[in-house]
């Protein structure tokens, strides 16, 4: 009595679905019939009763005591029949389902040549969980191998190289907008040319950034200065660009040419879309254009819109995914705050097609060689051109990539520093810094009270110095109040 | 249980590091031609190869129970449902059972489903019992070989033996009257009472266009090594592990839950790996179509005390053996054959069905039955079965 009692309570606390109902009919239907189930039985009782006092299973600190087998934690089923009808008494004793008794008769089932076993099993559990590191490499291996199988099956057959031209210069965040192209390009799976086009002529500051590549570089100089106004640059770039068209035509450079501004963001699917070009191929760009926004920006923009959406520039199609025209940028909105020289903190505008949004086939520039005649010599272009498309007689030639334009593959973005800001050259402190000057007394105008905290680049550089000298401790106070956010991260890298 | 009886049949661990070919109807070049025992069989044609005759039941056996509970449709036993339908507008349904070789018998024994959704079988016994009783008084074709030259489709949990737990389901067995038949099941264990020789193993059912809606493009780099979507733990019957899958699923779970190459969960799965290599780990496992889809080589077996083991066995396969692994299950054919397509195509689940019960013909002579002679005995089975139903 007592001991249905409790296995009915065992049963409830453990399951609470109805359907659980069957053990327990089977085990009020199996009779007990002999003292020394019986036995299993009471001991059975006085282990559930355990448990229910003890609050945690008793069986299995019972059963780890007898438990021989270090590696496995719980028990495991067996593979003769001898220890199988031995444990399965001990099966029965442990307070793990009331139907103890019933995997005997199974016993007669799963004959010897099988290794399955009714009833519980033991959950296995390795002793050192963590993965190996040599087994982890492999499956590394594995899943490139796989890869390298689905790009040959399904990528591009027979990729053409590809001709990335870059028009750059030195300043302080060239090496920041630099890095990120050539780590992109350097994920290349096709074969890659780098045309780096640099304003000033060629520095070595370029020429050690782009050595780090690996890649298959051709670094030219142009005899101009970078202006200070955007509109002078993009000028300057439109001509840089062509200078390198020109190279691309002198060598007889055969493949697929793309422009790569330094500061835009291209993602690895735009390398294998523009795979897909017959001559003249465009693609859609987003365009970053909302730089730092004023408050008068946020106060006009909440009226309107939660999220307005990000503009693209790009082919347009129509209803049968021919090219129908083109999306370009909406400069209404910024008409008169949009930012002219360089280090304005207003808006950058983009132009309205931009050359990074083109790619084109190498063999257009060729001198000779069959190519279609919608195409202009680049020799015989009086001025320069906005875009590529001042380089075909007409538009419609265009071939829309990335599903008509519907996706888009890259993202335009200019941010630059400060005109006057500077920059360790190469970026490496050398020799190290002995004397510091804080940065309020540098000539440096003062700087606006509403910039955030983290604006100036150089504090971070010279704070681990500062353990040098005692003059900045002062200085340090004074600034306490103004930069807190700034105290906090430096005194967590020196350490006091 | 329907849980449960994922494990037996179909307790697969997905990885995802697949190529695939297309999904069109396009011939890839590149995949492996799948032969079977007995060459190329999936791709054959049951029409002409053997005629079936469908029992008209009354209503109470299909239909109505159907239109009771709709949801029958979509859960994991609809294969059931799906193959009356199936059979009804075949051509090789035949009207006359005079040239039958096959009679089948459509009743809807898993559609009593709980109020969550999870099928019970307490009833199913009877049901069938009553529709043998039916069939065999009214028509004379059970009689004369006592159903050796039917077939039942009893996608459940272990089968024929109508019931969900293991312990349970064994010690019912195989429902007496039905020894002779030919049973499709999704259950497959070898050496396990409720499976018989003879028997076909078919795969569960899924919504086909769920799985086509979730499926990852071709294209997509596998970045994944080893993904699995399901349960681990069957909180509700055996929340400790060790009954549920054997305590594989458990292991499982335990040993490789931090690992970074395995993407496990039990979520639902929101995307189909549609060329997975996979991976069984269950003793004795009998996969679906064993006799036609050569599983070995496409797949990859795991014993189930090896499942700690389950990183180092699945590194150390070469890189070769795994890609030839994924071409024969790019096989479109491979693929047609695990789906029940409405309406059905070539060379999908159903055709199989109908080619591995043409593959038995000719009925030996012995399994007809002189003239009273009897073989099943009607009155063994527990004694809650012999109710009507």
């Amino acid at each position: 009595m007592k001991l249905s009692v409790l296995q009915q309570s065992y049963l409830n606390r453990r399951s609470n679905s109805f359907r659980s109902s069957g053990p327990l009919d089977s085990s009020s239907d199996s009779a007990i019939k002999s003292p020394a189930a019986i036995f299993w039985l009471v001991l059975h009782g006085l282990s559930c009763l355990i448990s229910l006092v003890l609050g945690f299973r008793f069986s299995r600190l019972v059963f780890l005591l007898f438990s021989t087998s270090y590696t496995n934690l719980y028990t495991s089923p067996f593979h003769s029949s001898s220890e199988l009808a031995k444990t399965l008494d001990f099966h029965s004793l442990l307070p793990t389902n009331p139907v103890g008794n019933v995997p005997l008769p199974s016993l007669n089932n799963t004959v010897t040549n099988s290794r399955v076993v009714v009833g519980r099993h033991g959950i296995r559990i390795r002793p050192w969980p963590h993965p190996n590191p040599v087994e982890v490499m492999k499956a590394h291996q594995i899943i490139e191998r796989v890869q390298t199988e689905q790009r040959l099956q399904f990528g591009v057959k027979d990729p053409r190289k590809i001709i990335v031209v870059t028009p750059t210069y030195v300043r302080t965040f060239q090496a920041l907008h630099l890095t990120g192209v050539m780590h992109s390009l350097m994920l290349v799976p096709y074969d890659l040319v780098w045309i780096v086009v640099e304003a000033g002529g060629i520095s070595n500051e370029t020429a050690s950034l782009i050595a780090k590549s690996g890649l298959k570089t051709i670094h030219v100089g142009f005899n101009q200065r970078m202006p200070n106004s955007w509109d002078q640059r993009h000028k300057l770039e439109s001509k840089m660009r062509l200078r390198a068209l020109r190279i691309i035509r002198e060598k007889k450079l055969d493949g697929i040419i793309m422009f790569a501004d330094d500061s835009n963001m291209h993602s690895m699917e735009l390398f294998d879309e523009i795979q897909n070009v017959k001559w003249f191929g465009a693609v859609s760009v987003g365009i970053l254009a909302n730089s730092a926004s004023t408050d008068e920006t946020v106060d006009q923009k909440k009226g309107e819109e939660e999220n307005p959406p990000m503009p693209v520039q790009g082919p347009a199609c129509n209803v049968s995914n021919m090219l129908a025209g083109w999306h370009t940028f909406n400069t209404l909105p910024f008409a008169g705050r949009s930012a002219v020289y360089i280090d304005d903190r207003a808006t950058v505008l983009p132009r309205m097609l931009e050359w990074s949004g083109f790619v084109l086939n190498s063999r257009l520039l060729w001198k000779d060689g069959d190519k279609p005649d919608w195409i202009k010599d680049i020799d015989a272009l009086d001025g320069d051109i906005e875009n590529p498309l001042g380089l075909v007689k007409v538009p419609s030639v265009v071939e829309p990539l990335g599903s008509c334009g519907r996706r888009v593959l890259l993202w335009w973005l200019r941010v630059e520093a400060r005109a006057d800001s500077k920059f360790p050259p190469r970026w490496i402190i050398d020799p190290p810094l002995e004397i510091t000057v804080p940065s309020k007394r540098t000539p440096w105008p003062d700087t606006p009270p509403e910039l955030p905290a983290n604006e100036k680049p150089v504090i971070g550089i010279q704070e681990p110095t500062l353990m040098h000298t005692t003059k900045t401790r002062t200085s340090r106070s004074k600034r306490r109040s103004k930069r807190k956010h700034d105290e906090a991260r430096a005194d967590r890298r020196t350490g006091f | 249980m329907p849980t449960k009886m994922r494990e037996w049949s179909w307790g697969f661990l997905f990885i995802a590091y697949a190529i695939a070919s297309s999904i069109a109807a396009e011939r890839n070049p590149w995949t492996e031609r799948i032969s079977g025992s007995a060459g190329d069989v999936l791709e054959d044609d049951p029409v002409g190869k053997l005629k079936v005759y469908v029992y008209e039941l009354p209503s109470k056996y299909n239909k109505k129970i159907l239109q009771k509970d709709p949801r029958c449709l979509s859960h994991m036993f609809a294969a059931e449902i799906y193959m009356h339908r199936f059979l009804l507008a075949s051509p090789v349904r035949t009207l006359n059972p005079e040239e039958a070789d096959w009679f089948y018998t459509p009743t809807y024994a898993t559609c009593d489903l709980t109020p969550t959704g999870l099928p019970l079988p307490f009833k199913s016994p009877r049901m069938v019992r009553s529709a043998v009783q039916l069939i065999s008084s009214s028509w004379p074709y059970w009689n004369r070989t006592e159903g050796a030259d039917h077939f039942f489709v009893v996608p459940h949990d272990f089968g024929p033996c109508f019931h969900y737990q293991e312990e349970k389901a064994i010690e019912r067995g195989i429902l007496p009257i039905l020894q002779r038949a030919t049973l499709v099941q999704t259950f497959g264990q070898r050496n396990h009472v409720c499976l018989n020789e003879g028997s076909i193993t078919i795969p569960p059912y899924a919504p086909p266009q769920k799985m086509q809606a979730r499926k990852i493009p071709l294209d997509t780099p596998r970045s994944i090594f080893v993904y699995f979507r399901g349960l681990f733990y069957d909180v509700n019957n055996d929340p400790e592990g060790g009954y549920y899958a054997r305590g594989a699923r458990a292991a499982v779970w335990e040993n490789f839950k931090n690992n970074p190459l395995f993407d496990i969960s039990t979520e639902h799965p929101t995307t189909y790996y549609e060329d997975m290599q996979r991976a069984v780990f269950s003793d004795d496992i009998v996969l679906p179509f064993a006799d036609a889809i050569p599983w070995e080589e496409i797949g990859v077996f795991v014993a189930e005390e090896d499942v700690p083991k389950l990183d180092t066995i699945l590194t150390s396969i070469p890189p070769e053996v795994i890609l030839r692994k994924q071409r024969l299950l790019a096989n479109p054919s491979m693929k047609r054959a695990m789906l029940f397509p409405q309406p059905a195509l070539p060379g999908d689940a159903f055709h199989q069905i109908l080619n591995g019960l043409a593959r038995k013909l000719p009925h030996q002579k012995s399994i007809y039955l002189k003239p009273g002679e009897k073989i099943l005995n009607w009155t063994a089975g527990p004694v809650g079965d012999l109710k009507p139903w």
